[in-house]
């Protein structure tokens, strides 16, 4: 198992945020993890990363404890996109991306070849390259998304935590994003997920968790959970599924 | 977004080597023609023979002037004046502001409260000339302790409560050094006064030489973390997740750079503005890749301080001017020049 959790708890100022999670991820995964605000999808997802200590309960990622101190191993194994990013400097695109590059590179770290390519691949994947030489605090939102999410690909992980990736991104590259990372979990890699667009989420996702109130609500295949009663519970919203004329499906509010 | 200027973006690409072997060639240039040249620029006999040990060589004559008084000095500044820079470079980087420098953390005040303690129980007469000196180093090094004790969260060294603690720190230590000057005779008063405009008129041959080794490990140290700085500019958690150790690089950066200025101030009193301004304007000059930024910003440091300190002391013939005075009455207008630009093109810092 990639990523295991067992009766994992997390209080945050005293606060439990997470309660008894247990579950488990492994290699050719795609699970999107989905709840309503303040669930605690962003706390559970940092405790796989190792950003916080659990109070209950154990984390492993590739064996080992998140939180140990050797980040640089836990980063060639694992990346990890937050919800929120502010870059301090005025950084361009393609530095911002080849910061992921960090946990590979020795010394000074300047690029070599093989982060140069990874970094092509990343902005590629995420059609970045022709803002490369961009500030990226001049980005529009989605532009900054998808420069980021170049970062996190750039790390060269077998595992992806991403934290809402799709969040202010247009349509089509919203699609593009989950097309990306289901190519990758296809590959033998693995990611979690954590979003607000149920349509991607049940047409992408392998496996969806359903968080409420700090708890796995549910966990299954994307269309059963999003029509069970757990969901409309945690959402106070029945969530409809259906099929579009072209034979793909689709999730809306009932 | 055009029209906006190469001054203003920085580079606009990644920092490749030859980049890298270019800009540090071009500082150290630059660098060796301003030591080359600033001891060869002066008039004459300025009379401070006594406080370099008055044995070099015969006063009056060039190679005394030369070599005597002015080496020392041009010595001394290109040596702060690094140390200031990348200590001020690396307190950006570890606050995540550009605004940060080694008196926004009280690092420079509680160093001088030191000097100036030390000067009003007459500590110089009591325990010799380097008193002074250690009692700078020392006020920097409990600063350093007491900001951290109190901006400790775990084993973090957060941004915000780092500032928070420094500025009160600061605020705290700049009101007793006033007390202890009111309470001061005039003798010790015009002691005070003179050490706090910074300078390099009291530089000691002796305390070059003992600083220069602490100084040049701390430098080489700021660089090797560099890397780590520019993680450090995506915030901690991000730092975090690309594999950067980050409590451990905090304690670093915080205890290196106080060090560096507690030593500067130590051997020339506090110097404004050169670690906040040189940092700043080579940011937006070569952007902000802080391993190209480090190194460069340092000569930068050890340039303008030097050139500032040889101004300061030949515009007015015979006189001395206090080089801290001179170092912030040219910067300001520098670094307003950037401040405005910056605004014109893509807001303060780019977010408008």
């Amino acid at each position: 198992m990639w990523v295991e959790l067992t009766s994992v708890d997390v209080a945050l100022g005293g606060k439990p945020v997470v309660r008894g999670v247990t579950a488990g991820v492994d290699a050719g995964e795609l699970v999107v993890v989905v709840g309503p605000n303040g669930a605690g999808k962003t706390t559970l997802v940092r405790a796989i990363a190792g950003l916080l200590d659990v109070s209950g309960g154990t984390v492993r990622c590739f064996g080992k404890d998140p939180i140990a101190p050797d980040r640089r191993a836990l980063a060639q194994e694992l990346a990890y996109l937050p919800q929120h990013y502010e870059l301090a400097f005025p950084f361009v695109v393609e530095e911002v991306v080849l910061l992921g590059r960090y946990a590979r590179q020795r010394g000074l770290g300047l690029a070599s070849a093989e982060d140069l390519a990874a970094a092509e691949r990343a902005m590629a994947a995420t059609d970045v390259t022709a803002l490369r030489a961009r500030r990226f605090d001049e980005l529009s939102g989605g532009e900054a998304r998808r420069v980021i999410l170049a970062q996190a690909l750039c790390q060269g992980a077998r595992c992806l935590v991403l934290d809402e990736p799709t969040g202010g991104l247009d349509p089509a590259h919203a699609r593009g994003v989950f097309e990306m990372l289901r190519a990758h979990a296809d590959g033998g890699a693995a990611a979690i997920v954590v979003t607000h667009d149920l349509d991607l989420a049940l047409r992408y996702g392998r496996t969806m968790w359903l968080v409420a109130g700090g708890r796995l609500a549910a966990r299954g295949a994307p269309a059963d959970v999003l029509a069970s009663a757990a969901t409309r519970e945690a959402f106070e919203l029945a969530i409809h599924v259906g099929t579009l004329p072209s034979g793909l499906p689709f999730a809306v509010p009932a | 977004m055009t029209g906006r200027g190469a001054f203003v973006s920085g580079s606009g690409k990644r920092l490749t080597g030859a980049r890298l072997v270019a800009m540090l060639a071009i500082a150290l240039v630059a660098c060796a023609i301003v030591a080359v040249l600033a001891p060869m620029i002066g008039r004459g006999n300025t009379g401070h023979l006594e406080l370099l040990g008055g044995d070099l060589f015969t006063p009056g004559t060039m190679d005394h002037d030369v070599f005597g008084i002015r080496l020392p000095r041009v010595l001394a500044s290109l040596l702060t004046g690094a140390a200031l820079s990348g200590a001020g470079c690396a307190l950006q980087a570890l606050l995540r502001n550009p605004l940060a420098d080694p008196f926004t953390l009280g690092i420079s005040s509680g160093s001088s409260l030191g000097a100036v303690l030390a000067i009003r129980i007459g500590a110089e007469s009591a325990f010799g000339f380097g008193a002074i000196g250690v009692a700078a180093l020392a006020g920097a090094i409990l600063t350093m302790l007491a900001i951290w004790k109190l901006a400790q969260v775990g084993r973090h060294l957060p941004p915000a409560t780092l500032i928070l603690a420094g500025v009160a720190i600061a605020m705290f230590c700049s009101s007793a050094s006033l007390v202890i000057q009111y309470t001061s005779d005039m003798t010790d008063v015009e002691h005070i006064i003179v050490w706090m405009m910074g300078g390099f008129d009291i530089v000691r041959i002796a305390w070059i030489r003992d600083a220069t080794l602490p100084i040049f490990v701390g430098l080489v140290v700021l660089v090797v973390y560099s890397k780590e700085m520019n993680a450090l500019a995506a915030g901690e958690e991000v730092a975090a997740s690309l594999g950067v150790r980050v409590a451990r690089t905090q304690r670093v950066l915080f205890v290196v750079s106080s060090l560096l200025v507690g030593s500067s101030i130590a051997v020339v009193g506090p110097i404004g503005f050169v670690g906040l301004v040189v940092p700043h304007a080579l940011r937006a000059i070569i952007g902000p890749d802080h391993r190209a930024l480090m190194p460069v910003s340092m000569f930068g440091g050890a340039i303008v301080l030097t050139i500032c300190d040889t101004l300061a002391r030949t515009v007015i013939p015979l006189h001395h001017l206090p080089t801290g005075a001179v170092t912030a009455v040219l910067g300001v207008p520098v670094f307003f020049t950037i401040l405005i630009a910056n605004k014109n093109k893509a807001g303060l810092w780019g977010r408008a």
